[in-house]
């Protein structure tokens, strides 16, 4: 058995062993285990991972170009971050993801609106846009790249496709699900057309909306990974191709994180407005 | 556009008025909401062909009257109140406020729902301004508004919940601001189709006490959907029996009682009987709906 072997035998031991420690070994325990809070009951597995990680590493049972500590990850990010190199990416990474997916959600909110409202509409449109939607979206990239070239363009009208669907279907169908026994109400105090969308049909959608927003973000960021990863001389995902290339796995996972933390935070942002505007509906 | 938008979602708050004796009571002296029903029929039509829903009604309700429609379920009694609403446009016949031939909803008309359909998003206040939604501003300042709505609201007793939302209130509270919402607008006629059915008994006799007294504060005509027949005597003037397929008026029975009524007085109990034997009558309506089946 080599030394690296046994090594990595103690840390596995080692690791099980403080995961059970947290376990109840008997009845009478039972109420420290319940004592303990269930958000620090969920840290134990990553922070593990994390050290075994780390351990491993650093004793160089892998190979760190094929898998670098968390703390050699972490200090690429510093780096990127001293030199300038992430503000530059992460900036030309956020403004195609604001631009491709304000494209896309209010494409996506003037036609689900449009279909929603308008029966017509929807028997005109709506069968139309389910074919399309059936299309995986990575399946118009090399349409996008002849059309509108390896520029922006090209990128951002991907984002948009990811991001319309979701705000368009979600829209359209809680429109289309309005409560009728409500709109009767809007008829009997005789609202016009209207006050019927912005008092009653527009607040009664607003929570599905704001579910499709957000699913629609997600999609934006899934896509400008995408377009980034197909040709891009810039922004995060250009980084990630760069660590390919150059054979550093450390801004690859670099670069894994920051989208990570990029998309959970916008999300978040996200989900704060939505709740802001749904108010006491929020739960 | 922004604010525009925010605004469906923000709540209305209200100044307290300082002059409370200008709350407005309606003229007693100007009589209105007769309604004069004419209907020579409606019919649905649907997959397995049409169906005669109501025939030839022909019905006159006097100003400030109480009037029951009493009958089993499917018997038209609810389409007949829509009709009423004007929710349901297209029969043959028409239907006559005051003298004049309704088209379709209006504010001279109030509608309070079996269900609530109370807004979720809105507070009671807002849910009660929904009522006068459909004024334009300059017929109804926003002043005018505030005291209407704060005047329905302590009418029907919910003072204290004025910013609560629907989510946080009873069944029989949400029922007392659809109807304080049916009544914001001032109309003439007070429709109810069944509002006391989805309630727990108890709190059924207590909204039916309510309803009186908002009645007798407000001197509006009501008509009243129910198939509840001790409630019908209860509150009507008068008893309308409506036999079933087609709908049709099978007899009217006045309820000369004084109220408040008791239940148990022996009259009550006989008016009861009555209404009772001609709703289940041999080949009155529980017979047909026995041949239906």
């Amino acid at each position: 058995m080599s030394t690296a072997e046994q090594n990595r035998r103690h840390v596995w031991k080692g690791a099980t062993e403080a995961i059970t420690a947290e376990a109840p070994e008997n009845p009478g325990r039972i109420h420290v285990y319940r004592q303990l809070d269930d958000r620090l009951l969920g840290w134990i597995i990553p922070v593990s991972v994390l050290l075994v990680w780390e351990i491993l590493a650093r004793t160089e049972t892998l190979p760190p170009n094929w898998l670098p500590a968390p703390s050699a990850v972490g200090k690429t990010i510093y780096q990127l971050a001293v030199s300038g190199e992430l503000l530059k990416h992460a900036v030309i990474t956020l403004s195609r993801v604001a631009a491709g997916f304000l494209l896309g959600a209010s494409a996506g909110t003037i036609f689900g609106g449009l279909t929603g409202y308008l029966p017509g509409a929807r028997k005109l449109i709506d069968p139309s846009l389910q074919a399309l939607r059936s299309v995986p979206s990575i399946a118009w990239v090399p349409l996008f790249l002849l059309w509108l070239g390896i520029q922006e363009t090209s990128k951002i009208a991907l984002i948009s496709v990811g991001a319309f669907f979701p705000v368009y279907l979600n829209l359209s169908v809680a429109m289309w699900h309005v409560d009728p026994k409500l709109l009767e109400v809007g008829k009997l105090y005789r609202l016009s057309s209207f006050q019927m969308v912005r008092r009653l049909i527009l607040p009664a959608v607003l929570p599905e909306y704001i579910v499709g927003l957000r699913s629609g973000l997600g999609l934006a960021w899934m896509f400008v990974v995408a377009a980034e990863l197909l040709g891009a001389s810039r922004g995060i995902g250009y980084l990630m191709v760069d660590g390919e290339m150059t054979g550093r796995a450390a801004v690859i996972l670099a670069s894994v994180i920051l989208f990570a933390v990029f998309g959970k935070v916008s999300d978040w942002m996200m989900n704060a407005a939505g709740r802001r505007l749904l108010g006491h509906r929020a739960r | 556009m922004y604010t525009r938008l925010t605004d469906s979602f923000r709540r209305t708050r209200c100044e307290p008025f300082k002059n409370l004796s200008s709350i407005m009571v309606k003229d007693g002296f100007d009589r209105r909401g007769t309604v004069k029903i004419e209907i020579v029929q409606k019919a649905f039509s649907g997959s397995k062909g049409t169906l005669l829903a109501l025939k030839d009604i022909l019905l006159t309700i006097d100003p400030g009257e109480f009037v029951c429609i009493v009958g089993g379920s499917g018997c038209g009694k609810t389409t007949l109140l829509r009709i009423i609403a004007g929710l349901e446009t297209e029969y043959e016949g028409s239907v006559f406020l005051d003298g004049k031939k309704l088209t379709g909803t209006g504010l001279d008309r109030g509608v309070v729902f079996q269900e609530h359909r109370l807004l979720s998003w809105l507070t009671v206040h807002d849910n009660v301004g929904f009522g006068l939604a459909g004024l334009p501003a300059q017929e109804l300042s926003r002043e005018d508004r505030c005291r209407d709505i704060r005047h329905y609201i302590g009418l029907v007793g919910l003072d204290k919940f004025e910013y609560e939302y629907p989510h946080q209130l009873s069944g029989g509270m949400s029922q007392r601001v659809a109807i304080a919402r049916a009544l914001v607008g001032h109309p003439e006629v007070l429709l109810l189709d069944e509002p006391f059915a989805s309630l727990d008994a108890l709190t059924r006799i207590r909204m039916q006490q309510e309803i009186l007294r908002i009645w007798e504060a407000e001197r509006t005509t009501v008509v009243l959907v129910t198939h509840d027949i001790e409630e019908a005597v209860y509150l009507a003037d008068r008893v309308v029996i409506l036999s079933p397929q087609p709908g049709t008026v099978g007899n009217i029975l006045p309820v000369r009682l004084p109220r408040p009524r008791d239940r148990t007085d022996r009259e009550f109990v006989r008016v009861r009987r009555s209404v009772h034997d001609e709703l289940f009558a041999p080949g009155g309506m529980t017979q047909l709906v026995a041949d239906n089946f």
